[in-house]
């Protein structure tokens, strides 16, 4: 079975997010980026789908900072192959990477056809696209999101779990290949000893792609800020039944109640 | 009485270790079972020292590796301290198996592997921005110079590490070690952002790849700068850097700040005028404690605080019971609730508590929180506090 | 007149969701501001009594089909682009919900248009739109223009009152004949319901958190009530689980679980380092602690600084007033 791993770098909200003196994109500054989390489950699923099935996880990542790291760790995890796709500026938003990435694919030797295109179901910088559904269309494949349980079965039949509110759950079938988008793995992402990590910096490679981005994008930030956060909680005070009310009246207003 | 020393071969693994003359002599045990005997978790651990030995010796190692019965292990010195043949199980034996162990674990109990994580990722096991490891500083009360921006060599450089940089409650300490270091008019600096965990509970939890590369990267920040010797409020960190980071070069004096500050006693004995009027049961830990024997050093210090009488725990000294959290086991407490093991802190704090102190003393960082946790799990925390010993040195300053 | 707002309600397992009702404001805030119509649109399989309630809407389309009994992305997201395609819509506002998710993403593939993600509000400016988005987790907003229309845009839960989105008119309805794709790749075979044991803290959008505030086992009928008026279940410090109260598998913190539901109420919780680990990220904090200095209004949004015994009882009554 051939499986194919998208992952990207986000922000590292860990980090203080600044702004650029443009006003409408993040300071590089101290800016860190970080595998995002959904994607790194994606990667576990497909390795346990490899463990389980026999044959290939491939990952392929746009080029950026510290992309190389994640990679390296992918390998020690037990990817067969790692990909990276240059020729991107990253920002907010996600399209343009993802049709450059969907686009890239097939100029990548022995890549396509898979069985399996899995990614994470959403991310942090998602403010233009995501990236399951639009290497679907792109492909024409198939895609189901919020996938938490995934398994293939003999014939080419996909079977998964997709997360529907109040910890209900939908069990699909899918038509192999097809693309998913994955909110958790069967069990969490593996520790990879740093040791491991580290040999397979010295003997893994990481292959190199050229990516053409489209030039237009859909969708321009005019402005970026921190939202206000208060440094305390807002202290309600009254008598009980005004502060309960209150209390009511914020729910209320958070479609809560 | 074993003593602590320098390790001569630290880099090699478990088959390299065996390889070498020193490490064959760790298999020379004579299976007396002291070790399971004295081990905190040695009713619940299947490969006790005497059994691992038994195992490598005949060759069923991989028995033991494929396990994660290990990680029981919280590093605790009892069996280094009592075997009858003087073998470095707890620091030599011990992390040269577990390294293996973590390197076929299927699964890392989650707590560990983010812990293990964030320290490679940002150099502290609470995944803290770097960026505010010297935000407590500002708070401070007193200048705490950054030896970068301060330009110039200093006497000591006080590696503040991760719970005291991080913590609330370990900032406290923090803040107490900092007074302390003026009012002795030390010459000293911290490294601010460019600080990063030394590294000695992946070591010990077995995490060697994760210990190498933070142990390159802080001998490559020391060796930017010049100073007379190093200082640390965390024994752990005293424990890599004393006898781990020689190794690699760095050969620079190493202090702990309890043993620091009673070397200075008589120089700050005038300043120690406040009344604190507590009785004080001292818990000593196990690396400080038991690995280093520096036992008389915290006595002395609480001794010389007016107001104060210190009272003894049942196990103390080199006997201390251990607080559970070394070795990974500060990540590790759900691995073991769920094996149904006792949490090793509420042993200790049921023995503080019986000695009727209302001030437990430690000098470890990981000790404020598992003791403060301890006492409000048992219904203490309205009888007894838990100070460092800095802490308490800090308050008995005159303002 | 530009072309129609439209805005897809939301139907699962019988009923409308309410951030259908919240889009209903939001669009008919847009629609008027640029003098267009405010459509709802609704897939559904015998759902002509649901398209009634969506009286803020100048129409309801609404197509009833077997085949859209269930809202499955591929299905919905084909009938809904053959329809965008028919009837030539401007913006599509579509609600950011497990239900809705899959078309957030498909919509606009398919139709081969903008979207504009995570939006809490959009505002007509001049010809064209503004959209203020949160962004890399909430940490930063943004303001963004679609470059072109139409757009279709993923809307936040809360961007208004669900209440503004009622009405009680009832609006033009018509039964429009979307295609139900015959074979797309994806079938839902049904629902698993959550297991039966002890429910998974980390998959609830509601929990009330007890600590030793909460005093004894016997109050925790109190956080129970209270979680089960708003949907949620009640989770705990370590110290409330340590001391039996609640099973493990309800611990959130550093040891417990991860938890980052929609609503966390803290009920006596100190805020320890090592519990804000774990709930730090909610969406929504609400902290009762007696002791005003209490850490836990660090990380809280709003506090309330009484005794939870007392407090507790009497925002049980004030909750189910509000719903009744
Ligand atoms: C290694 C380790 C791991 C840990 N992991 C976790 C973890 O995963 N999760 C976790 O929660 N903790 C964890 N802890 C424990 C943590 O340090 C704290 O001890 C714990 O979170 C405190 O729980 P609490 O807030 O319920 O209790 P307390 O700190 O005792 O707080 C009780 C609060 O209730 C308030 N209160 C009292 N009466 C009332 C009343 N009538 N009405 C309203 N308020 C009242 C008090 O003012 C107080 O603030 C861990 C500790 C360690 C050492
Ligand atoms: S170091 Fe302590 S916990 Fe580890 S095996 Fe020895 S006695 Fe047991
Ligand atoms: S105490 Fe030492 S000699 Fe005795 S069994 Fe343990 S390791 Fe062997």
């Amino acid at each position: 079975m051939k499986t194919l791993v998208l992952l990207k770098m986000v922000p590292d909200v860990v980090e203080e997010l600044e702004v650029a003196g443009d006003g409408a994109s993040l300071s590089r500054d101290f800016l860190r980026l970080i595998i995002n989390e959904r994607d790194e489950n994606a990667l576990e699923q497909a390795l346990i789908l490899k463990e389980r099935h026999q044959g290939t996880v491939t990952v392929v990542a746009p080029d950026a900072p510290e992309v190389d790291d994640v990679l390296y760790t992918a390998l020690a995890r037990g990817a067969d192959r790692v990909v990276k796709v240059t020729g991107l500026e990253e920002g907010v938003g996600s399209a343009e990477a993802t049709v450059t990435v969907a686009a890239a694919l097939s100029s990548v030797a022995g890549l396509l056809p898979v069985d399996l295109i899995l990614t994470g179901c959403q991310a942090i910088d998602d403010l233009d696209g995501l990236v399951g559904p639009l290497v679907a269309h792109q492909l024409g494949l198939p895609y189901v999101g919020i996938v938490t349980g995934l398994d293939v079965h003999p014939g080419g039949m996909g079977r998964c779990l997709r997360e529907y509110p109040g910890g209900v759950r939908g069990s699909f079938e899918l038509d192999l290949p097809a693309v998913v988008g994955i909110q958790g793995a069967e069990k969490p992402p593996r520790y990879v000893p740093i040791a491991k990590v580290r040999a397979a910096m010295t003997s893994g490679t990481i292959e190199t792609v050229a990516g053409s981005p489209p030039g237009a994008l859909p969708l321009r930030v005019v402005e970026m800020k921190k939202p206000e956060v208060a440094e305390r909680a807002e202290m309600i005070a009254g008598g009980l039944d005004d502060i309960a009310s209150r209390v009511c009246e914020i729910l209320a207003g958070r479609g809560l109640l | 009485m074993a003593q602590a020393s320098v390790l001569e071969i630290p880099d090699l693994t478990l088959d390299g270790l065996l390889a070498t003359p020193a490490g064959r002599e760790l298999l020379s045990c004579i299976q007396c079972g002291t070790c399971a005997g004295t081990c905190p978790y040695g009713d619940f651990m299947r490969y006790t020292p005497r059994r691992l030995i038994g195992m490598l010796r005949e060759g069923f190692i991989e028995e033991v590796l494929s396990t994660d019965d290990l990680l029981t292990c919280v590093t605790c010195y009892d069996c280094w301290a009592k075997c009858p043949r003087g073998l470095r199980l707890t620091d030599v034996l011990l992390p040269a198996v577990k390294e293996q162990v973590l390197l076929r674990l299927p699964e890392v109990p989650a707590e560990l592997q983010s812990a293990l994580a964030n320290t490679m990722r940002y150099g502290n096991p609470m995944g803290e921005s770097p960026r505010k490891r010297a935000a407590w500083v500002e708070s401070a009360g007193v200048p705490v110079p950054i030896l970068r921006d301060l330009g110039r060599p200093v006497d000591v450089l006080w590696i503040v590490e991760c719970y005291t940089a991080y913590y609330p409650r370990g900032q406290d300490n923090a803040r107490a070690t900092a007074r302390i270091l003026h009012a002795l008019g030390v010459d000293f600096a911290i490294l601010g952002n460019e600080e990063k965990c030394v590294g000695e509970c992946a070591r010990l939890v077995g995490e060697k790849g994760l210990f190498d590369t933070l142990r390159e990267q802080n001998a490559a920040t020391y060796a930017k700068y010049e100073f007379g010797s190093l200082l640390t409020c965390d024994p752990h960190a005293f424990d890599a850097l004393a006898y781990v980071y020689p190794a690699l070069g760095l050969s620079r004096p190493v202090d702990h700040t309890t043993p620091f500050v009673a070397a200075r006693l008589d120089a700050l004995r005038p300043l120690l005028t406040k009344d604190l009027g507590y009785k004080i049961t001292y818990h000593d830990s196990c690396v400080l404690g038991r690995h280093n024997h520096m036992h008389d050093e915290p006595r002395r210090i609480l001794d010389a605080l007016p107001g104060v009488s210190l009272v003894e725990m049942t196990h103390n000294r080199d006997n201390t019971i251990c607080c559970g959290g070394g070795g990974g086991g500060m990540w590790l407490d759900t691995f073991y609730k769920a094996k149904g093991y006792p949490r090793l802190s509420d042993r200790r704090v049921e023995e503080a508590l019986a000695t009727g102190a209302d001030v437990l003393a430690v000098s470890c960082p990981y000790e404020v929180p598992r003791f403060e946790d301890s006492l409000k799990v048992l219904g203490g925390d309205d009888r007894m506090v838990v100070r460092d010993v800095m802490e308490l040195v800090a308050e008995a300053l005159a303002d | 007149m530009p072309g129609a707002v439209w805005v897809i309600a939301e139907q699962w397992r019988g009923g409308l969701s309410e951030v259908t009702y919240e889009l209903l404001a939001l669009g008919r805030q847009i629609a008027d501001d640029r003098g267009a119509a405010l459509e709802a649109v609704l897939l559904g399989s015998g759902v002509v009594g649901l398209a009634e309630s969506l009286g803020l809407a100048d129409r309801v389309l609404y197509a009833d089909s077997p085949a859209f009994a269930e809202p499955v992305g591929e299905v919905g997201s084909r009938a809904l682009a053959a329809l965008a395609t028919e009837r030539k819509p401007t913006v599509v506002l579509v609600p950011i919900t497990n239900v809705s998710w899959d078309l957030v993403g498909l919509l606009p593939a398919r139709l081969g248009v903008p979207l504009v993600n995570f939006c809490m509000d959009v505002a007509a400016v001049g010809d064209g739109l503004e959209a203020r988005c949160l962004v890399f987790g909430g940490k930063m907003e943004v303001r963004a223009v679609p470059e072109s229309e139409p757009v279709v845009i993923g809307v936040l839960p809360g961007a208004r009152r669900a209440d503004a989105g009622r009405s009680t008119k009832r609006p033009e309805v018509e039964p429009v004949a979307a295609p139900a794709p015959e074979t797309c790749g994806v079938r839902l075979l049904g629902y698993e319901e959550p297991e039966a044991g002890d429910i998974d803290i980390t998959q609830q959008e509601v929990l009330v958190s007890v600590g030793r505030g909460l005093q004894g086992q016997a109050n925790l009928d109190l956080a129970e009530e209270l979680a089960e008026l708003l949907g949620g279940a009640v989770s705990a410090s370590r110290p409330a689980v340590d001391m039996g109260w609640l099973p493990m598998t309800r611990q959130v913190g550093k040891s417990g679980m991860l938890v980052k539901p929609k609503l966390y109420i803290a009920l006596g919780i100190s805020g320890a380092p090592e519990h804000v680990e774990g709930m730090k990220d909610a969406a929504l904090i609400v902290a009762v602690n007696t002791d005003p200095g209490a850490p836990i209004f660090n990380v809280a949004h709003y506090g309330v600084a009484e005794d939870l015994l007392e407090f507790v009882p009497v925002l049980i009554d004030k909750v189910k007033e509000h719903k009744s």
